[in-house]
């Protein structure tokens, strides 16, 4: 163990962050047009209350159990891992979750907590659709009503999520304005609720955002971590030596990563995406090369112009196709405490048709980035170790993508 | 007596209002916003608010974002806009500018490097739409160490005490939101505007600005006849759009709606007088 590490154990305790005002270091905090102000008091007082309210947890518990599906599997990828020929990798199977990724773990906390303070109208931003499907999805099981903004050239590519949005009830808007991906929807729900704030509830489908997001999605999100930790120690009678984790916003990756971050000896690795490769700028990897900056309510690492303007990202997955991330990864990541690597297009693309062929299970264009890097991972790691990903998410909605990339007529 | 405090002492001893246009910098290109500027004063303008361009106005409506983006494609920068002030400044140091835009640019910059650049070249005070207070010490004292005035935002929204923390924040003027909204929203409703100013008045010795929605010669009148200062921007960047391929016309435009804005306040006061 180095000199380094031991100091960290000493003197950080992770569990501690983010502080009253929502800060990890100098991460996070609360970064918003004035009108937002009472609203962020009213969520910050509303969580506070019932987190640490046992009926509003055993509501919570329940919903994830008998709607969402939970305890979701942990799978151990023995002929994957075989054909690696190293580490052992487990696969936490987020996508068997209710609308197939673990996104509904976060909507169907913040639909909970919103109808407790009496909101009738929830809102949501949505890149590939994942976190618009499930918010349309919890608002119809609330009976809430739900628009979800989506950027005009995502709606485009994303047309069957549109139409599933739909048919449970939701109105989905175009958002035309800036790059018309997912931070221009992100600005137009902000626009939405600071014209709404009294009766509309913000559903953030991600760590970012001001506070108390950050913090309230992470904390909704950790139960991947907290069934991971405890089902890797039935199964090999101790902790995993890594955990592997795509990063676009990053609310799986701290779901996975945040119950383990006391855990010394486990490794943490965030994957962004490297697009068509960090060197050639077209890319959506703010913390492998971005600086810090603030956006969307939070001070973070972004993808920024030397003077300060956001630009445009790319990636294969829309999910990952973000300039900033959330506030807590950019404190780990500077604690040293996790590390963030990058994964291309073509080694997510390859890691997709790997896994599909080799288990039987087929990764969103997301989780691919986390397969990629875990492959690579596992080579350098021996038999006797264990490496966790998270499955984020199951891959059908990409299925398109993938035939257009490949030129096949599907 | 910085120029944002001789304004107000000086329409204040006329018992005239306040006139504050908004244009974004560099919209529709770099090389209008210094002669806008001075048309402005003259048809009426006391103090001008220079919205600094980015990619990302979140808390604007779609007039003020289509202007941000215009602005862009001639990649405006913060640095620029400063350079837009210090020309304004050789044939004008009267008038008050004040930016106000986003926080990551000045970010960026450094908050340092930013006060110092900005103060240098004639900038009076900085409204940095994104910064609440709460967030603010940094910034506040990089500003405060430049004789820059931080300005603040009031919303419907703001409860007693955060009016406190804001009012003992704030210096030149303190910017009440009159709506629930992004900018250029629909309607204003005075006797709500009225009564916040009332408590605005109770919490602070600053004058009062209201801004959002005002959008004529009578919203004007009917929020000057509540307030010190009437902040109209969406309104004339509307004009700027519309004849944005011909300046001399633009430029006639938008200081035809100041001077509206201008003879129906300095008339009301007549009135009341």
């Amino acid at each position: 163990m180095s000199d380094v590490t031991e100091t960290r154990q000493e003197t950080v305790d992770y569990t501690r962050y983010p502080d009253a005002q929502g800060h990890f270091g100098p991460y996070g905090g609360r970064f918003v047009a004035e009108t937002l102000m009472a609203a962020l008091e009213e969520l910050t007082a509303a969580y506070e209350r019932f987190r640490n309210d046992s009926e509003f947890q055993a509501a919570f518990d329940r919903d994830l159990a008998e709607f969402v599906g939970r305890p979701s599997p942990l799978y151990y990828a023995e002929r994957w891992s075989k054909r690696l020929g190293g580490a052992r990798i487990y696969l936490k199977r987020e996508d068997l979750n209710h609308t197939g990724a673990h996104k509904i773990n976060n909507t169907v906390g913040q639909a909970l907590l919103a109808s407790r303070m009496g909101k009738s109208r929830v809102i949501a931003e949505t890149g590939a659709g994942q976190h618009g499907v499930a918010t349309a999805t919890v608002a119809a099981r609330f009976g809430m009503k739900c628009v979800v903004y989506m950027g005009e050239e995502d709606v485009q590519r994303q047309s069957v999520n549109v139409f599933r949005m739909k048919l449970l009830g939701a109105e989905v808007v175009p958002v035309r304005s800036g790059t018309r991906t997912l931070k221009d929807a992100m600005n137009e729900a902000m626009r939405d609720w600071v014209t709404n704030v009294d009766d509309t509830f913000y559903i953030i489908g991600t760590v970012a955002g001001p506070h108390p997001y950050p913090a309230m999605v992470r904390d909704f999100q950790t139960i991947i971590g907290r069934e991971a930790r405890r089902q890797i120690l039935e199964i090999e009678g101790r902790l995993p030596d890594a955990l592997v984790a795509c990063v676009g916003g990053g609310s799986n990756a701290i779901g996975l990563f945040h119950p383990f971050l006391q855990d010394e000896g486990v490794a943490m690795y965030g994957v962004e995406a490297a697009g068509e490769g960090i060197a050639t700028g077209r890319h959506a990897a703010p913390l492998c090369a971005g600086k810090p900056g603030v956006l969307h309510g939070n001070r973070t690492y972004l993808m920024e112009s030397e003077s300060g303007q956001i630009i445009g990202t790319h990636s294969v997955s829309a999910g990952l196709d973000y300039p900033g991330v959330g506030p807590e990864h950019a404190w780990l990541k500077d604690c040293q405490r996790a590390s963030y690597v990058a994964a291309t297009d073509q080694e997510a693309l390859t890691a997709f048709h790997d896994l599909t062929r080799c288990e039987g299970i087929m990764p969103a264009l997301e989780t691919s980035h986390a397969l990629a890097y875990a492959a690579k991972l596992a080579q350098e790691m021996r038999p006797d170790q264990t490496i966790v990903v998270s499955l984020s998410g199951r891959g059908d909605k990409d299925i398109n993508t993938v035939a257009r990339l490949e030129g096949i007529e599907v | 007596m910085n120029r944002i405090e001789k304004t107000f002492a000086a329409r204040a001893a006329e018992k005239r209002k306040v006139l504050v246009p908004y244009i974004t910098a560099g919209d529709p290109k770099p090389a209008v916003t210094v002669g806008l500027m001075h048309a402005m004063v003259e048809a009426g303008a006391d103090i001008i608010e220079l919205g600094v361009p980015f990619s990302d106005p979140m808390a604007d409506g779609p007039v003020i974002q289509a202007a941000c983006e215009r602005a862009l494609v001639h990649d405006v920068t913060l640095r620029d806009v400063i350079e837009m002030v210090r020309q304004f400044r050789a044939d004008n140091n009267e008038t008050p500018v004040v930016l106000m835009g986003y926080l990551n640019p000045i970010e960026v910059m450094g908050y340092a490097t930013f006060a110092k650049a900005a103060a240098d070249a004639g900038v009076d005070g900085v409204l940095t739409v994104d910064l609440p207070p709460e967030e603010g010490g940094e910034a506040m004292a990089a500003m405060d160490a430049e004789g820059l005035a931080p300005i603040f935002l009031v919303a419907p929204t703001t409860t007693g005490e955060r009016l406190q923390r804001i009012c003992a924040a704030a210096r030149g003027f303190v910017y009440y939101v009159s709506l629930k909204g992004v900018t250029g929203a629909a309607t204003l409703n005075v006797s709500a505007v009225a009564d916040k100013v009332t408590e605005i008045r109770q919490a602070s010795d600053l004058p009062v600005g209201v801004g959002f929605g005002i959008r004529d010669a009578q919203s004007a009148a009917a929020i000057g006849a509540v307030a010190d200062a009437v902040v109209v921007g969406s309104a004339l960047i509307k004009r700027i759009e519309e004849l944005r391929d011909d300046e001399q016309r633009m430029r006639e435009a938008v200081a035809g709606l100041l001077s509206e804005m201008r003879q129906a306040l300095d008339a009301q006061q007549t009135e009341t007088a």
